[in-house]
């Protein structure tokens, strides 16, 4: 009899294709909105798509920047997907990462160890003190009770001021006057780059490896189905005996390890040495939390969010060259396709249904049940 | 005057994308009766009532009332055209008194200070209907029946000519429910016409002079008080002939299984809600644990199970001490636990097949060392699926797309998974329709032909009479009463005992009383 020209119904379950291609719309999406915010600066939206998309993908140079940005990106992102599914919510994959990068420094500076030992001394030490900033964390959350969104995001800013501590004071390099970095790491911790390219051949490997090793611990392993249940259902996981203390501590030290693997990659694999916190990370961990997020917590997907991602970071570095713009116009941009990624997994959810017919009525909706 | 004072035409109702709710009902009901709309869970019930309450608005139809069409856009209309309605879940504020959620919304209550007169009103209504609740009293501190004693006072002060209720008794105590039966009927004699919501057709004898049944949204048929019996009514609800017959095997209660002596429990407030029960359950016995919501039900299962630690006391099973075990602990010994909270057994995001291994997925049968063979499981899986009819069969299926039938059938599978000898289970056919009910019952009595020992913890008395050899009643946290089923089955005197004890009379008063 009344029904309103534009209704909206809820649906079951999205199909994978309906997921992907709302995806890439809500992301094309984002670039069109992006557009007026070019117009904005006095560039010509579509030179900017181009000068972006060379930037990303036009050249093998190109190419290599986005896949060198993408590795941190999918180090942390395949532990938070595992960290997500157990519904432990950590965004301290910076600070993490940040403390790798400590770990790995101090190996290569201070160690002195043989040198066919010092890479990988700095990688397994670097993992562990990731994944012991980490289980700081698990453990204020079972032992005292304080949420980990809380303290995982406190302690970036710790691990943050103890690296610009270090490189202001104790560890600030002999040979670099001014600056406020360390001396540059002996070359036996550089690591070997594919071919001509920037890209660290060894974290590459790493970040491959950790995608398939979360996917395989999620959906394979006894520990696994223990933490999808803990993340979906803690009265569930209570009753069916699991150790959810155990599996917060778990997850917080594997995604906190991969976040330090993330960052011993990117000061022995890129910079050589420990610098400003801003310079190592360019905010890997935060946007990791994206990357796991847009992946569905699903590690084999953030494969390609980390592409994605590691793709608007190099196409956003050729916008700022070429047109001489600020880089936080990056991220806006990035703000911008979250913004239109997490709007679209709503709508994934909904569909509209439009009226046939022209009476003009409302409906007043009580939230009656249907019964 | 008018004979039928409300006239249902060709109501259709659609909640998209596919849910066909009423589907052209037309009935008519007459002035000064008590008329029943029976149905399952999602026959459409609610759905007609509230178009009549003016919440929803038919997609095809019209209503007359006392004879002229109406359009009832809003519940504010239906006030004013004398219809009220007490919903199955309360609308009342919690934190207010009575008096105040009576008024509430009330057109004509007095501007300022409105207390004296308020509470005047109320005390005047209750004590004309029988209505007994103190106008003073906070909500929360009040019963279920007392709850629902002050929606009816709300409606009877907007002068409601037309009374809805919207399955009114389940969360009524026995004998709450014969109060609210007389309620109704003094209604009636007023000339006031109710509507009387329910699933249950054994309420049928008890009130209703005409039974209109719908099933699937549609009218199946209005029939007169007498005209139908609980079987052909039942069919009529289900669409297909059932038997509401139980065939209760004969066995002999074997040795001791669970052993609870006075056993204490706290509840989430710190509150001792279990005080002092104790119980023995033998093998083969299905001991019913009688009660209405929130005597301390929850805490003494989740005692049981293994989820909450007893304050004092002890619980043996088969002679070891489980007192304060873990819930692992528990369920090794040869305790299963069907919640009724199905979110504490069942997870709807994961899969059939997931949610069955939930508990014993560590079983060697399930794993191969660190990884789950999940080839094995899917061939358990689907075992399960045919041999409790899981509909869809669909093992890789989420749980929350299952109905609730299905959803408890596979929670039931999933306690069953590592061969318990004592069940311990809660509620498990609230919601649930008659076939479902009729399977997890017939599930149970074959459970104890096995020798499994069954403690049924139901706020539901038909159920508790239907299975049970033995009855305690559990009021406030103590066991008030005992029955043991008589050899020719229970008796309407034991029904009515029993009920009157789940309302707080004492053995001793029962004695006194006869």
């Amino acid at each position: 009899m009344r029904e309103p020209i534009v209704r909206i119904a809820r649906r079951l379950e999205p199909s994978p294709e309906m997921v992907f291609l709302v995806s890439v719309g809500s992301v094309i999406f984002a670039f069109l909105v992006s557009g007026f915010l070019f117009s904005f600066l006095g560039i010509f939206p579509t030179e900017a798509y181009r000068v972006f998309l060379n930037g990303a993908f036009g050249s093998f140079y190109a190419l290599s920047e986005t896949i060198k940005r993408m590795i941190p990106l999918a180090l942390i992102g395949a532990g938070l997907s595992v960290s997500f599914q157990a519904s432990v919510w950590n965004i301290g994959a910076e600070g993490q990462m940040l403390i790798g990068a400590i770990v790995g420094a101090w190996v290569a500076l201070f160690s002195h160890l043989p040198s066919p030992l010092l890479l990988p001394a700095m990688f397994i030490l670097g993992f562990l003190g990731g994944a012991f900033w980490g289980v700081f964390a698990a453990w204020c959350r079972n032992k005292l009770a304080i949420n980990e969104i809380i303290t995982t995001l406190m302690l970036n800013y710790v691990a943050a001021n103890l690296v610009l501590y270090l490189i202001l004071g104790p560890w600030k390099g002999k040979t670099v006057r001014g600056f406020a970095y360390t001396d540059p790491f002996p070359k036996e911790a550089w690591l070997a780059t594919l071919g001509a390219t920037r890209i660290p051949l060894a974290t590459l490997l790493l970040a491959i490896i950790a995608v398939f090793v979360c996917y395989l611990i999620l959906t394979k392993t006894t520990l696994g189905f223990e933490l999808r249940v803990v993340g979906r259902g803690e009265k569930a996981a209570r009753l069916a005996g699991i150790n959810i203390g155990r599996v917060v501590s778990f997850v917080m030290f594997l995604s906190g390890g991969l976040a330090g693997i993330a960052g011993v990659g990117e000061v022995s694999g890129i910079h050589h040495m420990l610098r400003h916190p801003a310079h190592i990370s360019l905010g890997y961990g935060f946007t990791g939390v994206i990357v796991a997020w847009i992946a569905r917590a699903n590690p084999l997907g953030v494969l390609a969010s980390s592409f994605l991602f590691g793709a608007l970071m190099s196409g956003g570095d050729a916008l700022k060259v070429s047109f001489g713009i600020p880089f936080q116009v990056i991220y806006i941009l990035n703000g911008l396709v979250l913004l239109f990624l997490i709007a679209s997994d709503q709508l994934l959810y909904y569909r509209i249904i439009f009226r046939h017919g022209h009476q003009d009525t409302r409906e007043e909706d009580y939230g009656g049940v249907v019964d | 005057m008018e004979k039928e004072i409300i006239i249902f035409r060709g109501i259709t109702k659609r909640f998209p994308p596919d849910i066909l709710a009423n589907d052209r009902v037309s009935f008519a009901v007459e002035k000064g009766t008590i008329h029943v709309v029976l149905g399952e869970n999602g026959a459409g019930k609610t759905t007609l009532m509230n178009i009549l309450y003016g919440i929803h608005q038919p997609d095809e139809g019209s209503i007359l009332l006392r004879g002229r069409e109406v359009r009832i856009t809003s519940p504010r209309v239906a006030i004013e055209l004398g219809i009220g309605m007490v919903h199955q879940h309360f609308r009342l504020i919690p934190n207010h008194r009575v008096w105040e959620n009576v008024i509430l919304g009330f057109p004509r209550a007095p501007r300022f200070f409105p207390a004296a007169r308020a509470r005047e009103m109320v005390r005047n209504l209750s004590q004309e209907y029988g209505l007994d609740v103190d106008p003073d009293a906070y909500v929360w501190q009040l019963s279920a029946g007392e709850q629902q004693r002050v929606e009816i006072l709300k409606t009877l002060l907007r002068k409601a000519e037309i009374l809805i209720l919207d399955e009114p008794t389940s969360v009524l105590t026995p004998s709450d429910a014969e109060k609210l039966f007389s309620v109704l009927q003094k209604m009636k004699e007023e000339g006031r016409t109710c509507l009387f919501i329910t699933h249950k057709f054994s309420e049928v004898r008890e009130v209703g002079d005409r039974i209109t049944i719908l099933r699937k949204g549609r009218v199946v048929e209005t029939v007169a008080k007498g005209e139908a019996d609980f079987e052909s009514l039942a069919t009529m609800m289900v669409g297909e002939k059932v038997s509401l017959f139980l065939e209760k095997p004969l066995v002999t209660p074997g040795e001791p299984l669970l052993q609870v002596e006075d056993l204490w429990v706290l509840d989430d407030r710190g509150f001792p809600r279990v005080q002092g029960v104790s119980l023995t359950l033998r093998e083969g016995e299905i001991v019913g644990v009688a009660g209405v919501v929130g005597n301390g039900q929850r805490e003494l299962a989740e005692a049981l199970a293994g989820l909450r630690t007893p304050l004092r006391g002890r619980v043996f099973l088969k002679g070891n001490d489980l007192t304060g075990s873990s819930p692992r602990n528990v369920r090794e010994a040869g305790l299963g636990y069907v919640p009724e909270d199905r979110r504490m057994s069942l997870i709807g995001d994961l899969t059939v097949e997931e949610n069955l291994i939930l508990r014993d997925y560590q079983e060697p049968l399930f794993r191969r060392g660190t990884f789950l063979d999940w080839k094995r499981v899917r061939e358990y899986a689907e075992n399960v699926i045919t041999a409790y009819r899981i509909v869809p069969p669909l093992p890789r299926l989420p749980v929350r797309l299952l109905s609730g039938g299905n959803r408890q059938r596979v929670a039931l599978a999933q306690a069953l998974v590592s061969r318990p000898q004592v069940l311990v289970v809660a509620n498990p056919t609230v919601g649930l329709d008659i076939l479902a009910t009729g399977f997890i019952h017939r599930l149970l009595l074959s459970l104890q032909e096995e020798g499994v020992g069954i403690l049924l913890i139901s706020g539901d008395l038909d159920e508790i009479l239907t299975l049970s050899d033995r009855i305690l009643v559990l009021y406030r946290g103590t066991i008030v009463g005992e029955r043991e089923r008589p050899k020719s089955g229970w008796t309407e005197e034991d029904r009515r005992e029993i009920g009157m004890m789940m309302g707080g009379v004492t053995e001793e008063h029962l004695v006194v009383g006869k």
